[in-house]
């Protein structure tokens, strides 16, 4: 092991240039995948956002007796989709719409403003489907007198998420297959450039283990820095926008620690498979 | 004398090049020195290639020191390895380390006792006369020079026996016999030496057993140089 990590030093100490293009490479193409990801992660939350405001509203019926409604609330609750409910009186409707609408104040009479109930969906229950099907069991009540939701809104924005998650799936693996392919080939041309080593510890009979472990360290060091890195440079981009642009969501420390342990494992596996290439590369000739 | 190298009926056929060895069968004994002669392309290094187990016959065996090409895992083969001392033509050393780092490699890699390796990398290049160029780099030494480290690499890990493949193909006259005298030392000291050249002179003031190789096939094993001669020499 303490060889292993005296040749990993003296490589870099030999080639600095070499070894400083690679860490570079894999930052930057781990960097390209971590903006992605921002951009991803940030139109989720925002999607997320908005359709947290989706809710089912039901009016109910002039004069319906508060009792009928907590009949309504009541089975709203029981449903399984359903996260939760709110009752608005109509003392509390004229309360708010007096707040919120003060030039109103004296055209408001107690009687203008019927009560209503509203309804609040569980994430993923929030699909026109379920939204459809939850207003019908609304209006069936006879306290409701009408129920909205605005279903082409709630339509449009699902059909969004749904491209937004395919699309985002889809450039996800692109990107993140870009990064694997561009550090594997920066990892084989450090190796490329340490064949006669290999070729030596071969001949004189040094185990398989033996000949990868510097280069495996050698990869996973690349990695990790590269991911480290690609964190710090992703964390500016997103200071800056932030700050003059949109206030942006960064990764979380799961998220950040996932990213740097993917760059350790990608040096891990380039490393491998082309150390491996070279191990099974016998007797060049002279 | 045991024999620790056995070649039976050996053939390596090549799916581009075709058939580089043919039904070859000779037999090395402990400690003996043997010459692979030949022109290029007669099957010398091919030969080199199976002994060391770098490659397999396509059919045959190749037996050395209880390892038999039929049988050898490729976990076993550094265990073989550790157990040959190989040298080319172009010494093969690493560019950016001194002669005693060079040679430090070989037992680095192979796991040697970190407090061993010092005064056995002193011991070996004393044996090749090379004890005051210690701290040279590869380019700051001639090719004999060069050559006489490769071949302290080749004994760090006390071989039982040393191949070399056209040794002194890259040296001057002077350089080849004191190449040629140090194999010879190794030889009296008990490990065995085979030696591809094609260095007919060489063979003939030596006295020594040889191998005549021609595309591929055995055309004369034994001591008579001036049969090499003519058939070397008789077809150039």
């Amino acid at each position: 092991m303490r060889l292993a990590l005296r040749e990993v030093l003296l490589a870099f100490r030999r080639a600095p240039v070499l070894a400083l293009l690679g860490i570079t490479t894999i930052a930057f193409s781990l960097f390209a995948f971590g903006l992605f990801g921002l951009v991803a992660i940030n139109i989720r939350s925002a999607l997320r956002e908005v359709e947290n405001r989706v809710e089912i509203r039901a009016f109910l019926t002039e004069g319906a007796s508060d009792s009928a409604a907590s009949e309504v609330v009541v089975a709203m609750q029981r449903l399984p989709q359903v996260a939760d409910v709110g009752y608005v009186s109509p003392d509390s409707a004229l309360e708010r719409a007096r707040a919120e609408l003060a030039e109103f104040r004296d055209v408001m009479d107690s009687t203008v403003l019927p009560g209503s109930i509203e309804v609040r969906l569980k994430e993923g229950a929030r699909d026109p489907e379920t939204m459809r099907t939850i207003s019908g069991k609304l209006t069936a009540f006879p306290a409701v007198d009408d129920v909205r939701y605005g279903q082409e809104w709630v339509e449009k924005l699902y059909r969004i998420r749904t491209i937004a998650g395919v699309a985002g799936s889809g450039l996800a693996v692109v990107f993140a297959l870009v990064a694997v392919i561009i550090i594997g080939a920066t990892i084989r041309m450090a190796i490329l450039a340490r064949t006669r080593e290999i070729e030596i510890m071969r001949m004189v009979g040094a185990t398989n283990g033996f000949v990868r472990l510097p280069y495996l360290i050698d990869g996973v060091l690349k990695g990790v820095t590269g991911g480290v890195l690609a964190v710090l440079l992703a964390y500016a981009a997103n200071s800056v926008i932030s700050r003059n642009l949109v206030v942006t969501q960064f990764f979380s420390a799961q998220q950040i620690a996932l990213g740097i342990a993917a760059g350790a494992l990608i040096g891990f596996v380039g490393s491998w498979f082309s150390v491996d290439r070279q191990l099974r590369q016998v007797w060049r000739d002279a | 004398m045991a024999g620790i190298l056995r070649l039976t009926k050996v053939t390596k056929e090549y799916p581009r090049s075709g058939v580089a060895l043919r039904d070859l069968s000779f037999e090395l004994a402990k400690g003996e020195f043997l010459f692979l002669a030949g022109h290029s392309g007669a099957g010398k290094s091919t030969l080199l290639k199976l002994v060391s187990m770098s490659e397999r016959p396509t059919s045959g065996e190749v037996k050395i020191s209880g390892y038999s090409s039929a049988t050898l895992a490729a976990r076993e083969l550094p265990k073989l390895r550790r157990k040959l001392g190989i040298v080319f033509q172009d010494f093969r050393l690493l560019a950016d380390r001194t002669a005693e780092a060079n040679i430090a490699f070989a037992l680095e890699v192979t796991g040697a006792p970190h407090a061993s390796i010092g005064p056995k990398v002193a011991r070996l290049l004393t044996q090749v006369g090379l004890a005051a160029k210690a701290t040279a780099f590869p380019h700051e030494l001639s090719g004999g020079e060069q050559q006489r480290v490769a071949i302290a690499r080749a004994l760090a890990n006390d071989p039982f026996v040393l191949l070399a493949d056209e040794p002194t193909g890259n040296l001057d006259d002077r350089a080849t016999r004191g190449i040629f005298q140090l194999l010879r030392e190794i030889n009296a000291s008990g490990t065995a030496v085979v030696m591809a050249t094609h260095d007919v002179t060489l063979i003939e003031w030596s006295g020594l057993r040889f191998l005549e190789l021609e595309k591929g096939a055995l055309m004369y094993d034994g001591n008579d140089a001036a049969r090499l001669v003519a058939d070397l020499r008789g077809r150039r």
